[in-house]
């Protein structure tokens, strides 16, 4: 079984948002809801400025709280190691969404579940790579299996440092963030 | 990297894999519709959200586009689309657009309109046409227009024999760099695409060009492969804009002080002898009188005019020359900022030169060599022009694109004769000129004025007759050439049917060729197949193979046709009267300009007054996509962005909105303040495009403010016409 992730080169990141809309557009993503957004986090002041570009999503817990909270059993992990959600099973209670330390999720108004990034599971069975990772333009977004240790993500994760976002609540992300070009001078 | 057969070889062994995820949903546009069966269809196209013209695949189910994606073979999307191109599905089934021929009902400028049949509105426009152009000449017809529909009205004008045909893109935008760079190596720095070779760059220099931001896809996706290589970025920009975040060097500059950098720079270059010797030997002439007209721009000069401190601009360019000739000057594209911009672009192209740039790796790639066969499907030659076209303005290097403002002069004052009618094509003039009240001024003088365009735009709702064009997604055009690294060649074809009551551009002109009497300039047969079998004709003469372009790549290459880099067989060409590169212009100087670029300073702003600068956002294209669904979404209304410690002296908060009141008094709608520290205290910045004036444009009407509106003045850039369009400026009025 794969065990999938996605590593983040936030040094490649362009901020050209072609990830947010090929994932709007292939997931129909309801309007003003996004499974994915793209910040650009300046810090410092003139002259004397960095940036951050950060890519978020659906971290994929290893120990997801929106799963051991959901009272119906719709968000689940499945064998891939993925989280996802039953949308039958969905109530729309709000549960998740409150218990997600990433801000990730929304309510499908129109249908009542609660949705967010599914690393687009419906591609990944046709051998496709997720929609925002196959148009990444600044090839920021890197997707692959952990469990293969030749995977694209594997190799860089044994090769350069790296972190997830808010590592102190423990919910083992299965987003990995890297920043692979030198500070500037 | 090339899209050849090799790439095609390496997409096919990632799927026979099967494990391997891959990047691009097809090897064979047919061959995957058919591995998903269903009524899944594959249709391999180009894109037209903006002009890069990506190659886009378009997945169709029971008739509705349902996702595009990149194409893989396409050199210039390489498997990816741009946020805009992803969006081209919002484009094609926006409830906006144009849905019939519509005939002005009332005064012009009111808006009301009348539904009309398409025999009616085009027997309506060749009558006009006919009786306007025999009064007062053909030459009393003018077009403007940008992207693909332009061809086929060019057509038409030059049929009739006018030559009053003008294209935004030239004096507003990139014509000025074209010229500068033609008259020192005799080539455009690219057609299709810059030549820059940023993959190989281990430095490259911006100025004022926002990649990023400035989203032409595979240049940015060798802007971010360059960055990650850890190629050095030097930014010269006031503004900090997510390339000057890449950047090891970012130079603050103050607006206006670029040639005084450039000059000091290549000041730098020839007196610390870091200049490539053996290139500048061979290659160029006019060297010398480089040398003496540089030697008064001094680094501790250009510190002072440009208000950066010395020791970043001797080591910017040290950095840079360490690297040369792998490094690159990137020639720009929007270039019409102050007036004096064709010289400025001449400072980068001898800067580029002295490094040996051009035909390096890593610098500029060299021409693609490939002829195509010339097809023009038997048509007969154009008459003459009735008279000389206005189009050059009294520029004397204005370019065959035309100057705008010289077409809108001509309409305004008569002179040398009148312009009674306007065909605009796929441009918002109200947006792409500046000053609006002469565009507006212009049009209203006009005996009669047709638009061809996609939408309800502000410049549409001006026109006597509108006519509605099908989105790219509808429609058939080119084929067109790619010159990228190697040559290709791309389609653009449906995928799907045209919606409501609109037309392919060239069914358009090619009726109205025939209801104008010159059938001979029509395309060949009747139905809407004809254009496709002109396309099958031209691939014909081209020696490409049209069903590979058409059910399986979208794209091929021309064989043999990448030679990117000086070799002893592949020597440069450079098409200047000398041959050579040409640092110091005797072109220039026969006609009464600098023959080597001088420093001029411009005008600074008054007290407590802003300089307006305009850039753009990736997610849009211009004016022409901020009603589109999901680009608006994300990018609903554009932001003055305003130096944090200007902002709380003028106790302005972020967030808060303002109202910016330029020096004739112009005011802008309401526009938010990004308070930041990212922007220098001298000027202002705020995103181009926004603000519509257009009712009909339900989300993006009022949407922001329009830089174009406060744009009231513009200098003429006296070599080529460009109007430099950052010479405007604002102050800041807090809304009661
Ligand atoms: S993996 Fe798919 S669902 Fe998740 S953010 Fe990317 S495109 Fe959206
Ligand atoms: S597509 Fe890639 S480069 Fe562009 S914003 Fe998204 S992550 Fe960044
Ligand atoms: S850069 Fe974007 S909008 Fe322009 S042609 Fe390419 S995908 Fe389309």
């Amino acid at each position: 079984m794969p065990r999938y992730a996605m590593v983040i080169d936030q040094s490649r990141c362009i901020g050209c948002m072609a990830c947010v809309v090929a994932c709007k557009r292939e997931n129909d993503v309801p309007p003003e809801n996004y499974r994915t957004r793209v910040l650009e986090i300046v810090q410092g002041t003139y002259p004397t400025l960095t940036t951050e570009m950060r890519s978020e999503l659906c971290n994929h817990c290893d120990n997801a709280p929106c799963v051991s909270i959901c009272p119906t059993g719709a968000s689940h992990h499945e064998e891939d190691g993925t989280v996802q959600i039953d949308r039958k099973k969905c109530v729309g209670c709000k549960a998740c969404i409150t218990s997600c330390p990433y801000n990730v999720r929304y309510i499908n108004e129109e249908h009542g579940y609660a949705d967010k990034c599914s690393f687009c599971q419906h591609r990944l069975r046709e051998g496709k790579k997720p929609a925002c990772v196959a148009t990444c333009v600044g090839g920021s977004r890197i997707f692959g299996d952990l469990d293969d240790p030749e995977s694209e993500v594997s190799k860089i994760l044994r090769r350069v440092g790296h972190r997830v976002l808010k590592k102190e609540v423990g919910t083992g992300p299965n987003i990995y963030y890297i920043n692979q070009y030198p500070k500037r001078a | 990297m090339a899209f050849s057969r090799r790439n095609f070889l390496k997409y096919a062994a990632m799927s026979a894999g099967g494990a391997v995820l891959a990047d691009t949903p097809f090897i064979s546009a047919e061959a995957r519709a058919k591995a998903e069966g269903g009524n899944v269809k594959y249709v391999p196209t180009s894109c037209e959200m903006c002009f890069w013209k990506c190659g886009a695949v378009a997945k169709v189910v029971d008739g509705k586009v349902v996702k595009l994606e990149g194409n893989p073979f396409h050199p210039q999307s390489r498997g990816k689309l741009c946020a805009r191109g992803q969006a081209g599905i919002g484009q094609l089934y926006d409830e906006d657009r144009l849905k019939h021929p519509m005939i002005l009902d009332g005064p012009r400028g009111e808006g009301k309109y009348r539904k009309a049949s398409w025999d009616e509105a085009l027997t309506l426009v060749a009558e006009k046409m006919k009786a306007i152009a025999e009064k007062h000449g053909p030459e009393a017809i003018a077009m403007m227009s940008h992207g693909s529909p332009g061809d086929y009205f060019t057509n038409v004008l030059k049929a009739m024999g006018s030559r009053n045909i003008a294209f935004p893109s030239f004096a507003q935008c990139k014509g000025i760099r074209d010229v500068a760079w033609e008259l020192t190596f005799g080539h455009k720095p690219g057609s299709s695409c810059e030549r820059v070779d940023m993959e190989n760059s281990r430095v490259i220099v911006l100025l004022g060009t926002h990649l990023g931001e400035n989203m032409h896809n595979s240049q940015n996706q060798e802007f971010a492969e360059a960055v990650s290589r850890g190629a050095k970025i030097i930014c010269v920009d006031p503004r900090y804009s997510t390339a000057a975040s890449k950047s090891a060097f970012w130079l603050p500059i103050k607006p206006g002080t670029d040639t005084a950098l450039l000059l000091a720079w290549i000041n730098i270059v020839i007196s610390e002898e870091l200049y490539d010797k053996e290139y500048v030997e061979k290659y160029t002439v006019g060297f010398d009188e480089v040398k003496e007209a540089v030697a008064e721009y001094t680094p501790e000069w250009a510190a002072q005019e440009t208000e950066l401190p010395m020791r970043q601009i001797v080591e910017a360019v040290r950095e840079l020359c360490r690297y040369a000739p792998n490094v690159v000057v990137h020639p720009g594209r929007h270039y019409s900022w102050y007036g004096n911009d064709t010289q400025r672009a001449r400072a980068v192209a001898i800067l580029n030169a002295l490094l040996g740039t051009w035909g390096r790796k890593g610098g500029m790639w060299l021409p693609a060599k490939a002829k195509f066969a010339s097809f023009n499907d038997g048509n007969p030659a154009y008459p003459e022009a009735s008279k000389p076209p206005v189009i050059k303005g009294n520029f004397p290097f204005a370019g065959g694109e035309g100057v705008t403002q010289a077409l809108r002069d001509t309409t305004i004052n008569g002179k040398p004769y009148p312009i009674k009618a306007w065909l605009v094509a796929g441009t918002n003039l109200m947006k792409s000129l500046p000053d609006q009240r002469l565009t507006r001024e212009a049009i209203d003088g006009l005996d009669f004025f047709v638009a061809i365009d996609l939408f309800p735009t502000e410049t549409v709702m001006l026109a006597d007759v509108i006519l509605p064009e099908c989105t790219y997604l509808e429609r058939h055009d080119g084929l067109f050439k790619i010159k990228t690294r190697e040559a290709g060649v791309a389609i653009r074809q449906p995928a799907v049917e045209p919606m409501y009551e609109t037309k392919p551009a060239w069914w358009i002109g090619s009726e109205l060729c025939k209801k104008l009497g010159l059938k001979e300039y029509a395309v060949k047969g009747d139905g809407m197949d004809a254009w496709e079998d002109r396309m099958r004709r031209q691939a014909e003469a081209w020696g490409v193979d049209f069903e590979q372009l058409s059910k399986h790549t979208g794209y091929v290459t021309i064989p043999d046709s990448e030679k990117p880099y000086i070799t002893e067989d592949n020597p440069p060409v450079f098409g200047t009267f000398s041959e050579k590169i040409e640092l110091y212009s005797e072109e220039l100087e026969g006609e009464g300009f600098d023959p080597v670029p001088q420093y001029e300073p411009v005008e600074q702003p008054p007290k407590n007054m802003f300089r307006l600068i305009y850039g753009r956002s990736p997610v849009h294209t211009f004016s022409r996509t901020i009603n589109t669904q999901w680009l608006w979404e994300l990018h609903k209304e554009n932001e003055v962005w305003l130096n944090k410690k200007e902002a709380e002296r003028l106790g302005i908060k972020n967030g808060q909105y303002v109202v910016l009141e330029n020096q004739d008094g112009i005011r802008c709608n309401r526009i938010k303040v990004k308070a930041t520290e990212r922007i220098r205290q001298d000027c202002v910045y705020m995103v181009h495009g926004f603000g519509h004036n257009a009712p009909r444009l339900s989300r993006a009407n009022k949407s922001g403010a329009d830089d174009q509106q406060l744009i009231s003045k513009y200098i003429e850039d006296p070599i080529t016409g460009g109007t430099g369009m950052r010479v405007n400026f604002v102050k800041i009025i807090k809304e009661a």
